[in-house]
């Protein structure tokens, strides 16, 4: 039987505001009202799984998974890997994970991405895999580069691969993004500074991993995620089951 | 041992990329099929419906890169039980308009709660996901506690869907402004 306590509220001091002036996108796209609380059914406690099925044997390599037969995106080799977690430090295993990230000149292959940088025929700039029954996932790419966006000023964002996540529940979906220790962009981007605690912030860095580099090959970066974990009571109107 | 939560950001202009490729021009991604295309199987019993609308910023131009996904109960009020992924669905709002066209059946009540399907908005300037409903004009409302916790009626009506001839429902969101949907901190 699946687990059938209800979530841990949202933590509000970890999350950025709606509304964050710097970064101008937000002004005309953040609800003024406060939100609704609500408590969690059924509905908030289940959500969307995803089997073996509908995962491709390159669907987690983003260096071979867009490229012509024998041919290999350009840019910097890294294996991104870490584990999928909730609040109470369980690993959330089987779950889809997915990333999408401009290439190694900081182009997206996107038909509203004007940057000059070109495109790299052999990298499409997605991918996607499931969590291990450990939670550990792990995935290859180009370490994507940092690039120009309109935001009234010259901003350039940190170099970032964004990230999906699904949990056990409709209530622990989350998009994020993940940033490379050291650049020296991640405290002048608005973006990243829409999140006000600064442990925060590094919570979405990832770490160089020497221990998981393999020589003459790639680098690895370490990078976990935490959900919200549930809470120890149980969602009243199931307390007849165990 | 505890964790702390990671925070939240925004999915930004190119969520299509990772999440609707073949919507997003990479046409043979994933063998071409987007996840969450098909809501449920084809033979799921129950009422087909379709719910069209748009979504809008606050001063009502049409946000243009939006993803929405949905999550919901089949037509006897079960979450979850039409294969692993049957009540949800993913759409790319179109470039034109910011219109969405969703494929459904029209879900159950379950307990207190009244017919419903979630909503999940994301898209650039949006730093935290936002939650929403859509209800149904024309089937019974009772004691749903999110609608009898919204005391003005225009903010209440913001999630419900209109009928719009045969099986059509229209459900606009609005991210701000005088229209603003109530959005949940669920
Ligand atoms: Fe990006």
């Amino acid at each position: 039987m699946s687990d059938i306590r209800p979530f841990n509220s949202q933590d509000m001091s970890l999350q950025p505001p709606a509304l964050t002036l710097d970064y101008r996108s937000s002004r005309l796209r953040a609800p003024s009202h406060k939100l609704l609380s609500l408590e969690h059914g059924p509905g908030e406690l289940t959500g969307p799984t995803f089997g073996h099925d509908v995962i491709g044997p390159n669907d987690h390599d983003l260096i071979i998974n867009y490229a012509a037969p024998g041919a290999a995106a350009i840019g910097e080799q890294i294996m991104v890997h870490g584990h999928l977690l909730d609040e109470n430090a369980r690993p959330v295993p089987q779950v889809l994970l997915e990333f999408w990230q401009a290439n190694a000149g900081g182009r997206y292959r996107h038909k509203k991405d004007g940057y000059l940088a070109p495109l790299d025929p052999n990298f499409g700039g997605c991918g996607r895999t499931l969590t291990d029954e450990k939670g550990y996932f792990s995935f290859r790419t180009v370490r994507p580069g940092p690039y120009p966006w309109p935001n009234g000023g010259n901003d350039w964002r940190p170099a970032h691969i964004h990230f999906s996540c699904f949990g056990q529940g409709w209530a622990q979906r989350l998009i994020t993004q993940m940033y490379f220790e050291g650049d020296p962009h991640i405290p002048l981007c608005p973006i990243v500074q829409t999140i006000a605690d600064p442990q925060a912030i590094d919570r979405l860095t990832a770490l160089l991993d020497m221990a998981h580099t393999v020589p003459m090959e790639f680098r690895a970066f370490r990078f976990d995620i935490v959900l919200r974990g549930r809470t120890s009571t149980r969602f009243e109107n199931k307390l007849e089951g165990n | 041992m505890s964790c702390l939560q990671s925070a939240s950001q925004t999915a930004g202009p190119y969520v299509h990329i990772g999440c609707t490729p073949s919507v997003a021009g990479l046409k043979d991604m994933y063998g071409g099929y987007d996840l969450g295309a098909d809501i449920f199987p084809p033979n799921v019993p129950g009422r087909r419906i379709v719910i069209v609308g748009q979504v809008f910023d606050g001063t009502g131009d049409p946000v243009l890169d939006a993803m929405l996904e949905f999550w919901q109960a089949d037509s006897n009020g079960r979450y979850g039980a039409n294969g692993p992924s049957g009540g949800w669905a993913r759409r790319a709002v179109d470039a034109d308009a910011g219109r969405y066209r969703l494929e459904t059946i029209l879900p159950a009540a379950t307990g207190e709660e009244a017919a419903h399907v979630k909503v999940w908005v994301v898209a650039r300037g949006i730093n935290l996901g936002l939650h929403t409903r859509i209800y149904f004009e024309d089937e019974p409302q009772g004691q749903d506690p999110i609608l009898a916790s919204i005391k003005d009626p225009s903010r209440r009506s913001s999630l419900i869907a209109q009928r719009s001839g045969g099986d059509g429902y229209i459900f606009n969101i609005h991210l701000q402004g005088e229209k603003e949907t109530v959005f949940m901190n669920v």
